[in-house]
């Protein structure tokens, strides 16, 4: 009878066990046979290397949002990974230990403060900044970078630090006896060892970058064209989604899914890169 | 080290001194920015409080918030009732039952860190394919919800995962040399002994479903009155404020739901974090 029972509720683990894996299937399904035909309809090179969204006219060309969000992305790395790492150092080796009490809690709350508040708060804070000191409309690529560099910074500041602490610490103390100063020691020694883990936190911000869409959808202006320069709007892929998702039918429809189906292989390319990443460090 | 020694050491190496400096105001300006959200958001917030926001119905004149506010509800309590018994269980598989290193469990490793990092766009827009337009529910509280049971079943097992490892080897050894059955070891002893850390998985998946926006305009939908059933549309507070501002009329109201779901989200990381402490201080 027991074991009747115990092979029924293991069969039952495993099942729910399934389930994750039943979910990634049918998502590539869904997506891919929504995406593809479109592709195939407008044709790969036109709707990849496309210059012009203009889907009134039949015209899907979705570059200028690829490069859209390759620039953001790269804006929101350049802005936030030096800050969130000599953050994570001063977590990992500065802090007292009074003040790490309001520190990690102040960054678990950056990483759980919803992103249409962030969008609000860049929307109403950072756009009019941007404005006054860089001229334009305030809604451009640097206003976007500024505020996914804040979005990724809770990412880049766990993953560092706690890959800084994994260092064993004489790597710190032989350094120091060494003669020295703790910030070289730090710089010197101790990043280096944790090198590997830190890269793999850039590339887990990397992939928050560029599937963000809320914030950046309030604050990026949206134009479906090349970027002129860093204070010229732009439109990402996921804001090309959700601007026009509402109301789009037919192939517009369909190349809208197709959108995402570009994106989603960027962020399988990332997870890729991160799983080969971390079975390196392991 | 009193204030000579550190003049003394740091006036040959002025370069040290800056790095210092570096890491010091990066820190600053990670914890600045979340105050000077807080702050802001308050500020300009509270004031827009008014009763008109929480009636219990919702027309275009009160543009109240209270319907959104049950939805939301509504969408954390079905979510969850799906994603959380499927999320410890696959955690129960994996820890006690697979065998470390098998097959299956590399490609459920390999899913749940695919379905961690797809952008919440995604999401959506598969939610919209499958549930919405392929089996019919249409825009529906069900189709939002099962979408984000998918979106946090990876946080759920990945938690349980860890709250399990955490249990002593010497409980399951215990109760085997006792002669209890596997499964009465895992529901009597294993899983009690885990609930703390559980609990604080789900409670960061809750934070997670509250602050979710781009996933769910496409699947449950804009509807700002009080779902009658689990097939009607609803919106919930995220969306609800996305709605607000893309009309672009509504700034304060806008501003008094930033309040409010920043109120939630410093209460969810509140308590998960007060959880979580427990389990170090046990």
């Amino acid at each position: 009878m027991r074991s009747h029972s115990e092979r029924v509720m293991k069969a039952v683990f495993l099942l729910t066990a399934c389930v994750s894996i039943i979910a990634v299937i049918l998502i590539c399904v869904f997506l891919f046979a929504s995406g593809i035909p479109a592709i195939k309809e407008i044709g790969l090179t036109d709707f990849l290397f496309g210059m012009s969204w203009k889907p009134g006219q039949g015209m899907y060309g979705i570059f200028p949002m690829i490069v859209g969000s390759i620039y953001v992305t790269a804006g929101a790395i350049i802005i936030g990974v030096p800050i969130g790492l000599l953050c994570a150092v001063f977590m990992a080796r500065y802090c007292p230990n009074k003040l790490y009490k309001v520190l990690k809690p102040a960054v678990d709350l950056l990483a759980g403060i919803p992103s249409i508040v962030y969008g609000f708060f860049g929307l109403m804070v950072i756009v009019p900044m941007v404005q006054q000191n860089f001229g334009g409309s305030g809604k451009s690529l640097l206003t976007s970078a500024i505020l996914l560099g804040i979005m990724i910074l809770p990412t880049i500041i766990n993953v560092s630090e706690s890959n800084i602490r994994a260092v064993p610490e004489h790597y710190y103390e032989g350094s120091l006896a060494l003669g020295a100063t703790r910030e070289r020691s730090i710089f010197k020694a101790v990043l280096p060892a944790a090198k590997m883990g830190i890269l793999a936190g850039i590339i887990l911000g990397i992939g928050r970058a560029i599937g963000e869409t809320m914030a950046v959808v309030m604050v990026c202006g949206n134009q479906a064209v090349m970027p002129a320069g860093v204070t010229s709007g732009v439109r990402t892929l996921t804001a090309n989604i959700v601007l026009e998702m509402g109301y789009a039918s037919g192939l517009h429809r369909d190349a809208l899914i197709a959108t995402a189906v570009v994106l989603f292989v960027f962020i399988l390319l990332i997870n890729l890169s991160f799983t080969a990443l971390k079975r390196r460090t392991d | 080290m009193d204030m000579r020694r550190f003049i003394e050491t740091y006036k040959k190496r002025p370069g040290s001194l800056a790095v210092l400096f570096l890491v010091i105001l990066s820190a600053v300006l990670t914890v600045g920015v979340l105050f000077a959200l807080i702050i802001y958001i308050l500020i300009n917030g509270v004031a827009n409080l008014t009763p008109e926001l929480f009636a219990w119905e919702f027309n275009t004149d009160n543009m109240s918030m209270m319907p959104a506010i049950v939805s939301t509800i509504y969408m954390v309590i079905l979510s969850l009732v799906m994603a959380v018994p499927i999320g410890v269980l696959s955690a129960v598989y994996l820890v006690e039952y697979a065998k470390r290193g098998s097959k299956l469990v590399k490609v459920m490793r390999t899913t749940t860190e695919t379905l961690q990092g797809i952008p919440s766009i995604v999401y959506g827009l598969f939610g919209y394919i499958l549930f919405v337009i392929t089996l019919g529910w249409s825009y529906s509280l069900i189709a939002g919800a099962v979408t984000l049971a998918i979106m946090i079943l990876p946080l759920i097992i990945r938690t349980t995962e860890e709250a399990l490892m955490s249990v002593p080897d010497s409980y399951r050894e215990g109760s085997f040399g006792l002669g209890a059955g596997k499964l009465y070891t895992v529901f009597k002893l294993i899983l009690p002994s885990a609930v703390p850390g559980i609990l604080a998985g789900v409670i960061l998946a809750i934070g997670r479903i509250v602050g979710e926006s781009a996933a769910l305009i496409f699947t449950a939908g804009t509807v700002a009155q009080v779902p009658g059933s689990i097939f009607d549309s609803a919106r919930t507070l995220s969306v609800h404020m996305y709605a607000l501002l893309s009309e672009g009329l509504y700034t304060d109201e806008a501003y008094a739901t930033a309040v409010v779901l920043l109120i939630l989200v410093i209460m969810i990381n509140a308590l998960s974090g007060m959880i979580a402490k427990k389990l170090v201080t046990r």
